[in-house]
């Protein structure tokens, strides 16, 4: 007996878990139909496919809400994590089609026994729910007889001018990315993902993002962040296939084999002091991005999506894009290239504890070796960009993000068998 | 070191920048002007235009790299565009505000004075102009603050530094936060030099990759931390030099109002995002020195702008004093002798009060801006 939250919901969305629930008990009676694919129907709520060449949750659209979580590993026993990464992939599969974690999970069981799933998720439709994996550097050391396959391109971040890095919100041997377009539907398979894992895995960290920052389809308008800006105009999109190969996919021979069509992931939390932000001129916020607030265009042109054009000067032959703006020190133009994937969300984690709120940027890019793309852009952004006295980086991680499943696979195969 | 935008030559950077970045850029006669580039012809399709946003649309038809111009008298650039390679168009947006004969420019490998054509600007667009004398007495009376300030920075930074040379630690130590007080009051000011004030104001983890930690900072880490090193002498004389570079080009430094007003808020910056947190004075806690001494000189540049405040906006203006009174009063709870508490001696709940009243002062601060600029 299986109830599916897409089943009790049809695929119209939360306005009809009400009417679902009358209809549950007919759909209970039928398990290989609540257990079919489902179809894909209506955008925001629909399923994205688990399975393919790369992991879900990197070119898919970004969607609107994320719960990222860091996990450290507290079993020594390899075996042991091996049969977490493949009940982990069952269950992750499981709930991006809409599923509960486990079949029978929230309210399906024997009444004595506690729920398998946590239920939260129970009337909500997939809602393009994605989970990505990543492994730490620290997962490569001798507990698991990895240590011949880290990758060299997992080599710690530098540490950038200005950081002010928390131990407590940095690193992880592991790591999950939940990106929902339904906030609950992230944190339900964040939850369910971590109580598998409790004996073999404890969080270290986790954060939730509000809202997308980046668009990574043409399809999408770009969002903005919380210093009001579009963000991620330039940011390259699923259509693009070729940059893709060249900027975000790891490719056979770049490494070890085990990470031929994954990537690398970098986490930043990145502290915005947004009062001091919001009492700045309106000329010196665009002067700092090198955009219009507006439209978002790049100063000096048009419209969103013209090219910004670094060559261009002023009244007294002054850049009108500053040699220190946002977008000229992280553009390709001025990195001899080098491009990355972003799919960050917008943060806010209470207060500071001195009257503000906690907020930023909880910056995600995706890059096919962080030596050559992340690094020489922070680089250059910690010690040139005018931003940087409006941010503070807090957070860090890098993993490696393992290639796509076939059916049958699991989580991490590539690296453990 | 907070890398505040450079109250200076940036704002004054940001007022070019401002027409392109928040006008939508209208057309008042016809659309863009095509400019043909070739390597021997600058074929401009239109000689003249309304004053406002004129666009150029320059395609390079010819072999060579090209650059185009638009000159005003005597080649004062106001605006050009770059690296235009054959075949590219790149287009240049603009602002004339004054009528009169202005010349375009294609330079065909980048160089020399280009093949020149006349242009013509018609009709004048506003433009706002600065007549107003109390402006121009507000900003006389802060450069004399300044120049005052700069003077005592150069002595007292010889007091500490001497002593850090005789090897006199009890005595620098004392100096540091005195010689700072200067510093702090026109910190605006002198990281509008760039160049100086990651010589002698990063904090240890400013330092890019490669350059060396110097200036206030490493001496204080020296005093508190680490004991003198054998090159401390040589941090003293830089630090020493660096001052007097300052001070000497600070009696150049030409304010304009909206200058005065943006510094005033990023003192307050200053203090909510360095001072209040204790990360500026790590080593030796003295972080509510520089609080004060960046309150002090937040309050000069609004007592320059007084009477233009008082004014224009007299509420505001009732608002500051009280505001600035009330930190002030939080600031004094806190003063032992000559000096402060050490910032570790301070409780959560006095940081948090404090940083809530620069809160309330830096939101009143931040509308003198466009008080000043508001005619």
């Amino acid at each position: 007996m299986t109830l599916s939250r897409r089943r009790l919901l049809g695929v119209v969305g939360a306005g009809a878990a009400v009417a679902g629930a009358g209809a549950a008990a007919g759909v209970l009676a039928n398990e290989a139909l609540t257990e079919a694919p489902v179809t894909q129907t209506s955008g925001a709520a629909e399923a994205v496919p688990f399975y393919g060449r790369h992991q879900a949750g990197i070119v898919t659209p970004a969607q609107d809400r994320m719960h990222f979580v860091a996990l450290d590993v507290t079993t020594t026993d390899r075996a042991e994590l091996v049969q977490l990464l493949k009940d982990w992939t069952v269950a992750a599969e499981r709930m991006t089609r809409g599923l509960e974690a486990k079949p029978d999970g929230a309210v399906g069981g024997l009444p004595d026994a506690a729920p398998a799933d946590t239920g939260e998720a129970l009337d909500l439709a997939a809602s393009a729910l994605t989970l990505t994996i990543g492994f730490g550097a620290s997962l490569f050391d001798d507990r698991f007889g990895a240590a011949s396959k880290l990758p060299p391109a997992l080599a710690p971040l530098p540490r950038f001018p200005a950081d002010d890095l928390d131990p407590a919100r940095s690193g992880g041997d592991i790591c999950v990315q939940a990106c929902a377009n339904d906030p609950q539907v992230a944190v339900h398979a964040i939850r369910n993902l971590v109580r598998l894992g409790f004996g073999k895995v404890a969080v270290r960290w986790s954060q939730l993002g509000f809202g997308r920052t980046s668009s990574t389809s043409k399809s999408q308008v770009t969002p903005r962040n919380l210093f009001g800006f579009k963000d991620g105009t330039r940011n390259l999109k699923a259509e693009e296939s070729d940059l893709l190969t060249e900027h975000v996919w790891v490719a056979k021979g770049d490494g070890p084999d085990w990470l031929a069509d994954g990537t690398y992931l970098v986490a930043r939390r990145i502290r915005m002091h947004i009062e001091i932000w919001d009492r700045t001129p309106l000329s010196e916020q665009e002067a700092i991005v090198g955009r219009a607030k507006g439209t978002g265009a790049p100063l000096g042109q048009v419209a969103e999506y013209d090219e910004p054009d670094l060559h261009v000067r002023g009244e007294g032959g002054i850049p009108v894009i500053a040699e220190d703006a946002h977008i000229r020190l992280a553009s390709a133009e001025n990195l001899k290239g080098a491009r990355i994937l972003r799919r960050g969300y917008n943060f806010t984690d209470g207060t500071d504890g001195l009257g503000h709120l906690d907020a930023g940027l909880f910056f995600i890019g995706f890059n096919r070796d962080s030596r050559k793309q992340f690094v020489p852009m922070q680089q250059a952004l910690s010690s040139k960009d005018s931003m940087m006295e409006y941010v503070e980086h807090t957070g860090s991680g890098l993993f490696a993000v393992p290639p796509g499943l076939s059916k049958g696979g699991y989580w991490g195969d590539t690296l453990f068998t | 070191m907070t890398s505040t935008r450079a109250v200076l030559t940036g704002t004054f950077a940001l007022f070019a920048l401002a027409a392109c970045g928040t006008a939508t850029p209208t057309e008042s006669s016809g659309g863009a002007i095509a400019v043909a580039a070739s390597d021997d012809k600058c074929e401009v399709a239109r000689t003249s235009h309304d004053a406002g946003t004129i666009t150029f649309e320059v395609t390079n038809k010819g072999s060579r790299v090209t650059e185009f111009y638009l000159y005003a008298d005597g080649d004062r650039i106001m605006g050009e565009v770059e690296n235009i390679t054959p075949g590219l168009t790149r287009r240049l947006i603009v602002e004339v505000s004054e009528s009169g004969k202005y010349q375009t420019a294609c330079k065909p490998g980048m160089q020399g004075k280009g093949i020149r054509g006349a242009f013509t600007v018609n009709g004048d667009a506003k433009k706002a102009t600065d007549t107003d004398e109390q402006l121009a007495e507000a900003t006389a009376g802060y450069k004399q603050y300044v120049n005052s300030q700069v003077v005592a920075l150069v002595d007292k930074t010889k007091e500490f530094t001497t002593a850090v040379k005789a090897g006199d630690v009890d005595k620098a130590k004392a100096l540091f936060p005195v010689a700072r007080i200067y510093w702090e009051r026109i910190e605006p000011v002198a990281e509008s030099f760039g160049d100086i004030d990651p010589k002698t104001d990063s904090r240890e983890d400013d330092v890019e990759p490669g350059q060396q930690f110097t200036g206030f900072h490493r001496l204080e880490k020296d005093l508190w931390v680490q004991g003198l090193q054998p090159d401390s002498g040589t941090i003293a004389d830089q630090l020493q030099s660096d001052i007097e570079d300052l001070a000497t080009r600070a009696k150049d430094v030409e304010l304009t109002p909206l200058q005065l007003a943006n510094g005033a808020k990023e003192l307050l910056d200053e203090v909510a995002t360095g001072k209040i947190t204790g990360e500026e004075d790590r080593y030796s806690h003295t972080d509510l020195w520089d609080f004060r001494s960046n309150v002090d000189g937040s309050q000069a540049a609004i007592n320059a702008l007084r009477p233009v405040i008082q004014k224009r906006d007299p509420k505001l203006l009732t608002t500051l004093d009280a505001k600035f009174a009330a930190v002030d009063t939080l600031l004094e709870k806190h003063r032992v002798g000559d000096g402060f508490k050490l910032y570790t001696d301070l409780t959560q709940d006095d940081i948090k009060e404090m940083s809530e009243a620069v809160d309330a002062l830096g939101e009143p601060i931040s509308q003198v801006a466009e008080v000043v600029a508001g005619k």
